[in-house]
């Protein structure tokens, strides 16, 4: 037994170009679990509490807030914030999941990240195909 | 995240619970979604006087009530993590903080007007 050796200190990364690191699937869900709540944050809450709000105080009120749903502009928004909402759920369930030791394995965690993305986009476009 | 200076800051204990209140807001809120859900579709559709006697009836508004708390908790925790990880500056960072508790507490309050104002 040598007597021990300091480790040698590798120069480390003081820059990551992220563009150009191809990102495992696990870490694109990861990463839009949290540009999904807070677009929820931002957007979703005071779009909700408007909506109940002018919807619930009359029958005008209710109207106005269906027409305002009516416009393009506003489905377009109402659309990303379903698929929000629906990716931010999942890839909640996913994370549920993975706390019970459920698929923490790296093929089941790729396999159930892919679903989460999948799934995900294929409801936004049902809600879609709803809106228009 | 763990090493550097902020690291003193991960020792209050606060992770194990922030990590469980996490799940159970988001618990509460899926319950909440899967009922809201299934009066839509129960309805085939909500027209004013379907909507307006859903939240006429006092169970609805506490579980309303429960969904916006367990959703202004989920949002503080989720938010705060993005803040300390992505905004360095301390003075931003927790102006940051401020701003968005107390607007959370705001939108609690607008929910209360909601749902006990009686518009």
């Amino acid at each position: 037994m040598a007597a021990l050796e300091r480790p040698v200190v590798k120069p480390r990364p003081v820059y990551l170009n992220l563009l150009a690191i191809r990102q495992p699937l696990p870490a694109i869900v990861s990463f839009l679990h949290r540009v999904s709540g807070l677009l929820l944050f931002v957007l979703g809450i005071p779009l909700l509490l408007w909506g109940t709000h002018l919807s619930l105080a009359s029958p005008d009120g209710f109207a106005q807030f269906k027409g305002v749903l009516g416009q393009p502009f506003s489905k377009l928004i109402l659309l990303a914030l379903a698929w929000a909402y629906i990716h931010h759920l999942l890839a909640g369930l996913r994370h549920l999941a993975l706390d019970l030791h459920v698929g923490v394995d790296l093929a089941p965690a790729r396999r159930s990240s892919a679903i989460v993305l999948v799934l995900s986009l294929l409801l936004t476009v049902i809600v879609a195909a709803r809106l228009w | 995240m763990v090493n550097g200076p902020s690291y003193e800051a991960a020792s209050a204990h606060y992770g194990w619970r922030d990590w469980l209140s996490q799940r159970v807001t988001a618990v509460v809120m899926l319950l909440y979604t899967l009922l809201v859900f299934a009066v839509v579709v129960w309805n085939g559709g909500l027209d004013y006087a379907t909507w307006k006697s859903l939240f006429a009836s006092h169970a609805f508004k506490l579980a309303t009530f429960l969904f916006m708390i367990a959703l202004a908790f989920h949002a503080w925790v989720g938010v705060r993590n993005i803040a300390m990880d992505y905004v360095k500056p301390t003075g931003l960072r927790l102006t940051l903080q401020t701003i968005v508790i107390c607007v959370l507490i705001a939108y609690l309050g607008w929910t209360v007007e909601i749902l006990w104002g009686g518009i």
